[in-house]
């Protein structure tokens, strides 16, 4: 592949607020036309780095470039291309959908014409064309959503920046969203999101950070994550007094998570067979190793807020 | 030193005017609810305190009690509308409604979106001297030779109390608190800026503290004398304390407010 210039770069890029260190010394790359990933439980620092991308929140040190212009001396250019979904629905209330479009277009300098036209397009895209003249309170959590990514597009940006698209919509708002996006990332734009749905990500991310405590625990493929640190498969047995003994004997890589024990392989069919032929285990669930192995084995199951 | 980051210069973008340009179409959805105010509010005040309570007043300086306070009651309404616009209101806007938020994710930094705030809130005023001096006219209470200046007037003033006004909207800890200023600071203004009485039946030093520390005083004096149909000399004094105060509290309010919102 030829080497491009990555559209964001940050190298140990660090956010303090007062005492509390929510970004720790990062580093990653995002190239062009890339989806990519942010997965990790609430606090880890998700939003506070999508916010220094966005140039709404000044890094406290490191290196953060966004098309390859330093964000603390280039922010207004930056915004320029860049569309912003943020985890907060912010439409204005005192507009109708289409007013918020209009209005929103005006500061990116867009002509009326030019604005009206594209308004037209993304209503369409965004199939909120029959809600043009309705006040935003009056719309569905999924319709906001989709509302505030055609707001983010209107600028025809070259990277979008979403941080939780998807949060708190029914499967159906969810699969519209995500289907947008791909279809967005078939047209070139890059698209740097964060998210909890983590089916999702692995099927739609090309890369994928896991974040906790601010800092990245994991990069790479989706696919690639997987076979490093789970293998390709994951058998599931209940946790009986007496099978820890056996698997510990067996030496099967396994971990204890409350009433199940998950046990990670490479060899699924082997290794069930294995066990209920040596630990006369009866009830085991096969499946295929997915993200959510990855991401609870890293994050640990502790819940956060 | 410390201080001086509070008097940083802002490096505007013309782009600001979209945020004016913003509150003013909201402001015409409501057009007929937003001119009311400023049209019933002279109305009454002039029935109930000039031509009622004004009966028990010979007249002051030469005029009637009517037309004493009539200036007054334009100066008072300059300073609530810009004042109210961007306490009450830019604060919904930059808390409940998050608009400030959803702007600066395109090419205008914070810096902007106030300024554009503070300008609207001038013009809130300027809309009101607009409505307030023909119905002020129109009950034959001010002289017409240079009352048409109290209008561009209006948006310097207007601008003052929009700047103050922004500088407690930075600081508040929650809406409620802006109850303070606007009990502490608005409301004695409103009384004891030569509005309802002059000035000089106060002793001598509380009217040196009033020129000082109330804005208000000022405002009243110029559209007092516009209104009188005259120009003075002394009004230049009275314009450069307004100059001045609103470009230091311009200033001062961007950065409040950068501090506030750009963690
Ligand atoms: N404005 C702020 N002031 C102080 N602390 C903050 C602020 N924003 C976020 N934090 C803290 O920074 C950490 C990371 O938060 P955030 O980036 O929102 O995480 P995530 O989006 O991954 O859930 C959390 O501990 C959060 O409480
Ligand atoms: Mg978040």
């Amino acid at each position: 592949m030829v080497n491009i210039n990555p559209i964001i770069k940050a190298e140990d890029l660090v956010k303090r607020y007062g005492e509390l260190t929510a970004v720790d010394g990062v580093s990653f790359h995002v190239k062009e036309g890339e989806m990519f990933g942010f997965l990790g439980p609430n606090g880890a620092g998700k939003t506070t780095t999508m916010k220094m991308i966005q140039c709404v929140s000044p890094k406290t040190s490191g290196k953060l470039e966004v098309f390859g212009m330093d964000v603390s001396a280039h922010e207004r250019e930056i915004k320029k291309y860049m569309g912003v979904v943020p985890q907060e629905n912010n439409l204005d209330p005192d507009f109708t959908v289409y007013e918020n479009l209009r209005n929103y277009s005006r500061y990116f300098d867009i002509p009326r014409e030019d604005a009206e036209k594209r308004i037209e397009e993304l209503l369409n895209f965004v199939q909120l064309q029959d809600k043009k003249n309705v006040m935003t309170e009056s719309l569905s959590g999924g319709m906001k959503r989709r509302l505030v990514l055609a707001r983010a597009l209107l600028n025809n940006p070259q990277l979008i920046v979403l941080d939780e698209p998807t949060v708190g919509l029914d499967p159906q708002a969810r699969h519209l969203i995500w289907d947008k996006l791909r279809s967005l990332k078939k047209r070139g734009v890059t698209i740097v999101l964060t998210t909890h749905y983590l089916d999702e990500a692995e099927k739609l991310c090309d890369r994928l950070v896991v974040m906790d405590y601010g800092k990245i625990l994991v990069d790479g493929k989706p696919s690639q994550i997987i076979k490093d640190h789970i293998g390709t498969g994951v058998v599931e047995v209940d946790n009986h007094p007496g099978i820890v003994e056996c698997l510990r004997k067996s030496e099967t890589s396994y971990e204890v998570m409350g009433e199940i024990i998950v046990i990670y392989t490479n060899d699924a069919m082997h290794i069930s067979d294995q066990l209920s032929i040596e630990c006369a285990l009866d009830k085991m669930t096969t499946r295929k190793a997915t993200l959510e192995d990855v991401f609870l084995k890293l994050t640990g199951r502790k819940l956060r807020e | 030193m410390s201080y001086l980051q509070y008097f940083l210069i802002p490096e505007l973008d013309r782009r600001l005017l979209k945020v004016w340009l913003r509150n003013k179409d909201v402001f015409m959805k409501n057009i007929k609810l937003n001119f009311l105010p400023p049209f019933l509010e002279p109305i009454l005040y002039l029935l109930a305190m000039g031509f009622g309570l004004g009966t028990f007043v010979d007249e002051i300086g030469g005029v009637s009690y009517a037309q004493f306070i009539a200036p007054a009651l334009i100066a008072v309404s300059v300073m609530y509308a810009s004042f109210f616009e961007c306490t009450y209101g830019s604060y919904v806007r930059m808390y409940y409604q998050k608009t400030f938020d959803a702007i600066i994710a395109t090419p205008l930094i914070i810096e902007d979106v106030i300024a554009g705030e503070l300008l609207w809130g001038a013009t809130r005023s300027t809309i009101n001297a607009l409505v307030m001096v023909p119905v002020i006219a129109a009950f034959g209470l001010i002289d017409l030779k240079y009352s048409f200046l109290i209008i561009p007037f209006a948006f310097l003033g207007g601008l003052l109390f929009a700047c103050i006004g922004m500088c407690f909207t930075a600081m508040t800890p929650n809406i409620m608190a802006l109850n303070y200023p606007a009990l502490l600071f608005i409301t004695p203004m409103f009384l004891f800026s030569g509005t309802f009485f002059p000035l000089e039946v106060l002793p001598e030093p509380i009217q040196y503290l009033a020129l000082a520390f109330l804005p208000l005083t000022h405002i009243v004096r110029v559209i007092r004398t516009l209104a009188y149909g005259s120009l003075e000399l002394s009004l230049i004094s009275d314009l450069l304390w307004i100059l001045i105060a609103s470009m230091l509290f311009f200033i001062l309010s961007m950065n409040l407010m950068k501090k506030k919102l750009i963690v």
